[in-house]
């Protein structure tokens, strides 16, 4: 094929280039790079799930600190509030978290057989768990594991509800790097951050909740105390 | 595009400037995200530190650029991407356009990226009957304007609401709407809605790409990125060759240093991180096109290296005096203000006049250098420049260049200084000739060349006793 022979010729231009731009050199791919900042917070288990709520909600995103058994009533509350009949759920949610959700609310489920795009565009919410918590930036993390599912199903819907857990939020972003290390070596699993709902600034500088993703993000926190 | 085809910074400047809406709307957004900015880095008492690491990290990717390119390059492969090399810009266009007529696509939905800007892809994919739509809400308004982008960040804060409503009204087809930046914004998400659930391909640049896991990110706050990235069935990513990181841990320094330096918040609302293709989510498809187009030029020059550790962040825009007067448009060039100033003539050569006026765009104050995440010198790299500008045009300029007045000013003037004696001359007939112009101690007005200078500034007549003099007599 002509393109791929142009394109393996690209390839060897610019290594040649590179190479010749770099001439004798004396660097190599082991020199260490000095790591002096922060990587580990130093923050109590109190003061992070804190702060967390503190920056979550400094986004514009809603925050309730709960047990885990007040959730099923607390999220009953926030359908009724915010008018939600259409709930996507994805595979591994914890369905003790639904248990005093009405029957007449529609569950979504998205296996064993996905949900097309139309049907999360047409639902009205999407309930997930995360994989982790940032204190210090307010961010979710998110990396499709159980309770989460696809990248689209937090996307179309547009309200997020999502659920973490305290032993989930970490201090610093190092930390939580570290963490998905695993998920970004071994399985490639896409990561994804969520700090607050979806935003813009273009217009004058107003800033403006709500653009292309879920237009609110609410957050659950499961906290013992 | 034609070398020298466009104006220089010195000759559409003063236009711009005149322009008080467009000084108004930069001033108050340079101003704005400057202060946040402040307050957001004074947060981290480890600033210092994570820059320091940014700028190793960096230093050492372009010290052995080649080793982690095809690191890289295995990486994305065996994650089920393809790789593909472009020298130029021609190259990157024609392999994308290819892709997308293989995929039988004429719809194709874009996340903002300034590296297809600077190859001019939608045009080249509009010559092939491709349209590709701008989904950030600011390059859209740019894309249906028919403008082009004025700042990094924010491409369309050249323009008002009033402005954006009767472009949408018209544009959109839209009877009905308020001048309120969220019906705009509601407006806008109703339009795109529909061509990102229809798209087949989505195109995007990438913020960094890590060499050992293969791994891509697109750092953004609409989440225009997440729809482009995820729901078509193809992605193809344009990536320059100066955008790798070694590491994934490496991202831990850069996912603190740009949020904070870019949109002036602890963390921006959405980061997509996706590696290769995985089955069942997102595109099932994946092309990385590596981008070279003048980048190996960059890494040539040992003191313009430095240039290419840019994250495009664009605080050094919005500290620096001269961009937030003329706007990002009298660069005449996708990368504006101080990095732009060194990066454009970098990437075009000296022979396009344009770019090489840009290296003068500056007070050299250190602004830029001072806020910039990863450290780069740009006043370093401005004067560099400006010397390479001179010996470049002493090279190709012939006997124009050899009689320019400036030029045969400078001459003079390295010769005046040169020696004591010459020197001490000099000013004694300074000070014999400057009675003429001298008027209540001050010269405000000098003949014919001169008058440039005299014409923004006073000048200090030469003292009836210098110091030298006065040192010598003392006794």
């Amino acid at each position: 094929m002509v393109e791929g022979s142009e394109m393996s010729s690209s390839r060897d231009k610019i290594l040649q280039r590179i190479d010749q731009a770099l001439g004798n050199r004396t660097d190599s791919t082991d020199d260490v790079v000095e790591r002096r900042y922060h990587q580990i917070s130093e923050l109590t288990a109190q003061e992070k799930v804190n702060l967390f709520q503190e920056r979550v909600d400094e986004y514009k995103a809603a925050t309730e600190r709960v047990s885990e058994g007040e959730l099923p009533g607390k999220l009953k509350k926030l359908c009724e509030e915010a008018g939600i009949k259409k709930l996507v759920l994805p595979p591994g949610i914890d369905e003790n978290w639904l248990s005093e959700l009405p029957k007449s609310m529609t569950f979504l489920h998205d296996e064993p057989q996905p949900l097309s795009k139309t049907q999360l565009n047409e639902s009205d919410a999407v309930l997930t768990n995360c994989f982790l918590g940032v204190a210090q930036t307010g961010t979710i993390i998110l990396n499709a594991g159980p309770g989460q599912g696809r990248r689209v199903l937090t996307l179309l819907p547009d309200i997020h509800i999502c659920v973490i857990r305290q032993d989930q939020i970490v201090g610093i972003l190092p930390e939580a790097i570290r963490k998905l290390d695993q998920t970004v070596s071994e399985s490639g699993a896409p990561v994804t951050f969520i700090s607050g709902p979806s935003a813009t600034s273009d217009i004058e500088l107003d800033r403006v909740e709500g653009v292309h993703g879920p237009r609110k993000l609410h957050v659950f926190i499961i906290s013992e105390s | 595009m034609k070398k020298g085809s466009q104006p220089t910074f010195e000759e559409t400047a003063g236009t711009y400037i005149e322009n008080a809406q467009l000084r108004r709307n930069i001033g108050h957004a340079t101003k704005t995200i400057r202060d946040k900015r402040q307050l957001v880095v004074q947060e981290l008492d480890d600033w210092e530190e994570l820059r320091e690491a940014g700028r190793q990290i960096k230093q050492k990717v372009m010290n052995n650029l080649d080793r982690y390119l095809l690191q890289l390059e295995k990486s994305v492969s065996k994650a089920g991407g393809v790789v593909h090399w472009a020298a130029d810009a021609e190259d990157a266009n024609r392999i994308i356009t290819n892709l997308i007529k293989e995929k039988k696509g004429t719809d194709v939905v874009k996340v903002k990226s300034i590296t297809t800007d600077e190859i001019r892809l939608n045009q080249a994919l509009e010559n092939e009957g491709i349209h590709a739509l701008e989904t950030d809400l600011a390059e859209l308004i740019v894309q249906l304007a028919g403008d082009e982008p004025s700042h990094i960040l924010v491409p369309a804060i050249h323009k008002n609401r009033a402005e954006i409503r009767e472009l949408f009204k018209s544009k959109l087809n839209l009877k009905e709407l308020s001048d309120e930046p969220a019906d705009l914004a509601e407006a806008a998400r109703l339009y795109l809605r529909k061509n990102f659930l229809k798209a087949k391909v989505g195109i995007s640049g990438g913020n960094f790409a890590v060499a050992e896991t293969g791994t891509v990110a697109v750092v953004e706050s609409e989440g225009n990125g997440r729809m482009c990235t995820t729901l078509p069935d193809t992605l193809i990513t344009v990536l320059g060759i100066e955008k790798i990181v070694p590491e994934w841990k490496d991202i831990e320094v850069f996912m603190q240093l740009l949020p904070r330096s870019s949109t002036a918040e602890r963390m921006n609302p959405y980061n997509t991180f996706w590696t290769g293709t995985t089955e069942g989510d997102g595109p099932q498809k994946f092309h990385l096109v590596l981008l070279d187009n003048g980048r190996t030029n960059v890494l040539d020059d040992e003191t313009g290296r430095q240039t290419l550790h840019c994250i495009r962040c664009s605080a050094c825009l919005n500290v620096c005096p001269v961009y937030e007067r003329t706007g990002g448009h009298a660069y005449h060039s996708v990368y504006p203000g101080p990095i732009g100033a060194i990066l454009t003539p970098q990437l075009r050569g000296l022979d396009d006049r344009s770019a090489a006026s840009l290296p003068y765009a500056s007070s050299l104050c250190g602004a830029c250098y001072e806020v910039c995440p990863v450290k780069i010198n740009i006043p370093e790299v401005l004067l560099h420049l400006r010397n390479k500008v001179v010996l470049h045009q002493k090279k190709e300029g012939g006997f124009r260049q050899k009689t320019d007045p400036v030029h045969l000013a400078m001459k003079f003037l390295a010769r005046a200084f040169s020696k004591r004696s010459r020197y001490e001359r000099l000013q004694k007939m300074g000070r014999a000739g400057q009675w003429f112009y001298k008027k209540d101690g001050t010269i405000s007005k000098l003949p014919g060349q001169l008058s440039k200078w005299t014409a923004i500034r006073d000048v200090k007549p030469v003292p009836e006793k210098t110091f030298r003099e006065w040192w010598r007599d003392r006794k």
